[in-house]
């Protein structure tokens, strides 16, 4: 039996590991380009690290911010079916519902989407989802100075933490040999359409090509 | 500066609405097997090519440069288990050491 303080512990433990790696997206948003204010308005509005990261990164590259945007809202397509696994075990009216929703990311999710009771579920959820909404914004603001401060990303290798963070999210999706070949076709069409198209663009089409491919793939079953 | 906070505002609406939307829905309307794997398999495309042209391009021109090997670290140090910040640290660390090479 699992008892609420154990489960407010540990989704206080998930909120500090992952509300701290705000300070990287501060640091890699302000050195790409965008002010200190816009980086602490997509912490605070937009509050899902992926399609934060995306958007940023995409800006940084010299991508048009709405190709930037665009992608952000496909990645963020999938605190849409994480909506759809908690909708039950939180039980919310309409009003808590639109006060719920912004916290739906894929930590919070997880920490409440396996409790058996709606009590445990909501512990879970809010404890874990709010935590990281306190951290990940104050570490926002400290990284978004400290980017800011550094003046050319290049020369602490943020441009190349972006793609060891982009990397960090990709891997747990890495364990299906379908995931792999999603990941890896993503790449090898981005790649190949950069010397061609205005950037921003083989980000869009690499990453649907990759899926179409990922949907007709059929692994042969020996 | 404009287009900068234009981006951000459709990604504020754009990622609330699928939040809420997903709270909201009867979950009959987004059960298709289809879309259900489409979904899960969309984050792994973008991210590869996201990680492909954060590494390789520079402008329009593909360029192997200290970035690969940041990379080439960071897998090696989540292969390793290290947890998210420590590794993008370490990594971003190594391409700025190369540079200074």
């Amino acid at each position: 039996m699992t008892t609420d303080r154990s489960i407010i512990v540990d989704s206080l433990g998930v909120g500090l590991a992952t509300g701290a790696y705000g300070v990287s997206f501060g640091a890699i948003s302000t050195a790409s380009g965008l002010s200190v204010v816009q980086t602490c308005v997509v912490s605070l509005l937009v509050f899902t690290g992926a399609s934060q990261f995306a958007f940023v990164g995409i800006v940084a590259s010299g991508g048009n911010p709405l190709t930037g945007a665009l992608t952000a809202v496909l990645l963020g397509s999938r605190n849409l079916f994480y909506g759809v696994s908690m909708a039950p075990r939180l039980d919310l009216d309409p009003a808590a519902r639109l006060a719920t929703a912004h916290f739906v990311i894929d930590e919070s999710t997880a920490m409440g989407v396996t409790r058996e009771t709606t009590r445990q579920a909501r512990l879970g959820f809010y404890w874990t989802g709010i935590s990281i909404f306190v951290l990940w914004n104050l570490t926002t603001f400290a990284g978004a100075l400290a980017g800011d401060a550094i003046g050319d990303p290049r020369t602490y290798g943020l441009d190349a933490a972006v793609g060891a963070a982009f990397l960090g999210l990709l891997w747990p999706r890495l364990a299906t040999w379908r995931g792999r070949l999603v990941a890896l076709i993503g790449a090898a069409v981005a790649l190949g359409l950069v010397p061609f198209t205005a950037a921003g663009l083989p980000i869009v089409i690499g990453g649907a090509v990759a899926v179409l491919a990922g949907l007709l793939w059929r692994p042969v079953t020996p | 500066m404009t287009t900068v906070w234009a981006g951000i505002a459709i990604m504020v609406v754009g990622c609330f609405a699928l939040k809420y939307a997903g709270l909201s829905v009867p979950p009959s309307v987004l059960q298709h097997p289809l879309t259900v794997r489409a979904v899960e398999l969309i984050p792994a495309g973008l991210l590869g090519a996201l990680i492909a042209v954060q590494v390789l391009a520079d402008g329009s021109a593909v360029r192997v440069d200290a970035r690969l090997l940041a990379l080439g670290v960071a897998a090696v140090l989540l292969a390793l288990r290290v947890p998210f910040l420590p590794m993008v640290v370490a990594s971003a660390l190594v391409a700025a050491l190369v540079r200074q090479l």
